[in-house]
């Protein structure tokens, strides 16, 4: 069945920028179709408006799903509805955590402060609102003393 | 020309010179962290124009894609508000000029989020989430130099008075129908946030007087030219480079 083996390729292509997730755990991937000759049609949505690695990352697809079997492939990128944080699975959450990076709280939840993604010290401080992206704060732990990145909610 | 093409070039104006402008701090900014946040809001900025000029160019349907539209217009053809290229002047005016747009922004995008025209609504709701952001950091650097020492009190009152003359743009009568809003309903809902924010950096709204105007119609202010100039030069002199 190409269409099972194209949506497993796509949804494990690594971000460009956060190698350590697939756009699939980062819920990037829309929608993977396939018609009878074997053209695929998948849809992306990127995680902001000027994310510079969306040519690179339409390319990644390309040939994973040319690699599993596609015939042809066209990417679509959809905007809307806008990407936001709650798409990011459990498995996602984990490795950014395990990567040094806070994950981003449930936006259906009350917002809490994020704990040290190091030693797990509850009670951090923020030195900068806008760390490596808008959407990144940059946080110290009075714990272990290091500082590290939280991606907030949106 | 349709009204929405004209209505996209505004808004993909605004967005394209405020990430141009707001880029020029790359390598000058206070410390390194503001350095990458503002990179950071330029390249949202960036993002939103690339969005928005796309759709206009496609609408247009004459072949111009978002290069051609930013990097082929001249001076008089371009639709921002003037706001957007006043030159940076200290961390203090890029504040200030952040936190009026932004806040701007912000509202107008989260409204056009609702409008009919789904393409127009698809980016606005993505773009909404992005500006709220530099609201953010706007607000906090506002209320930190505003309520700071009397010198960051004093640069961050001047920088506030400087630019208020232009943000009465904003709000002139200009939409295209599928926008389905009038900017001028959004002045309110932004001196509520604009207020609030200057109510805790402990400065005074200014009083409202001379009014800058025309940059919607295609008239810019002196600093206009050179800003293009930079920015369009590599791409007129080396046609059809490809990366």
């Amino acid at each position: 069945m190409v269409k099972a083996e194209v949506e497993a390729a796509v949804r494990a292509v690594p971000d460009p920028e956060l190698q350590v997730l697939s756009i699939g755990e980062l819920g990037m991937l829309r929608e993977v179709s396939v018609d009878d000759d074997g053209n695929a049609v998948v849809t992306v949505t990127p995680t902001y408006l000027g994310c510079p690695a969306l040519e690179l990352i339409k390319a990644d697809v390309a040939a994973a799903a040319r690699a599993a079997g596609a015939a042809d492939v066209e990417v679509v990128v959809s905007m809307s509805p806008p990407w936001t944080t709650d798409w990011l699975s459990e498995t996602a959450r984990a490795k950014l955590a395990d990567a040094g990076i806070a994950p981003p709280g449930r936006l259906s939840l009350p917002l809490l402060q994020p704990g040290c993604p190091r030693c797990a010290f509850p009670d951090t401080t923020e030195l900068a609102s806008a760390g490596a992206a808008a959407c990144m704060a940059l946080r110290l732990c009075p714990g272990c003393g290091e500082p590290f990145e939280h991606l907030k909610a949106h | 020309m349709t009204a929405l093409f004209d209505y996209l070039l505004g808004l993909g104006d605004d967005a394209l010179v405020a990430a141009q402008r707001t880029a020029e701090w790359c390598a000058r900014a206070p410390q390194l962290e503001e350095e990458v946040a503002l990179a950071n809001v330029a390249l949202d900025q960036l993002g939103q124009a690339r969005a928005f000029l796309t759709y206009a160019g496609d609408l247009e349907g004459a072949g111009r894609d978002e290069d051609a539209l930013a990097f082929l217009r001249d001076e008089h053809e371009f639709r921002n508000v003037q706001l957007v290229e006043l030159p940076n002047g200290d961390f203090a005016t890029t504040v200030a000029k952040t936190l009026l747009l932004a806040t701007y922004q912000n509202l107008l995008y989260t409204r056009l989020s609702r409008a009919a025209e789904p393409r127009l609504a698809g980016i606005a709701a993505k773009a909404a989430k992005e500006s709220a952001f530099h609201v953010s950091y706007a607000s906090v650097w506002t209320v930190r130099l505003g309520d700071g020492t009397p010198l960051s009190h004093r640069r961050m009152r001047d920088a506030v008075e400087e630019v208020w003359p232009y943000t009465h743009e904003l709000f002139e009568p200009w939409a295209a129908p599928e926008a389905g809003l009038d900017p001028a309903a959004l002045r309110g809902p932004w001196l509520e946030v604009v207020d609030r924010v200057l109510g805790e950096a402990t400065l005074a709204r200014p009083r409202d007087g001379w009014a800058a105007t025309g940059g919607r119609e295609g008239r810019h202010t002196e600093w206009f030219g050179p800003l293009l100039a930079e920015m369009q030069y590599v791409h007129r002199a080396h046609v059809g480079a490809r990366w």
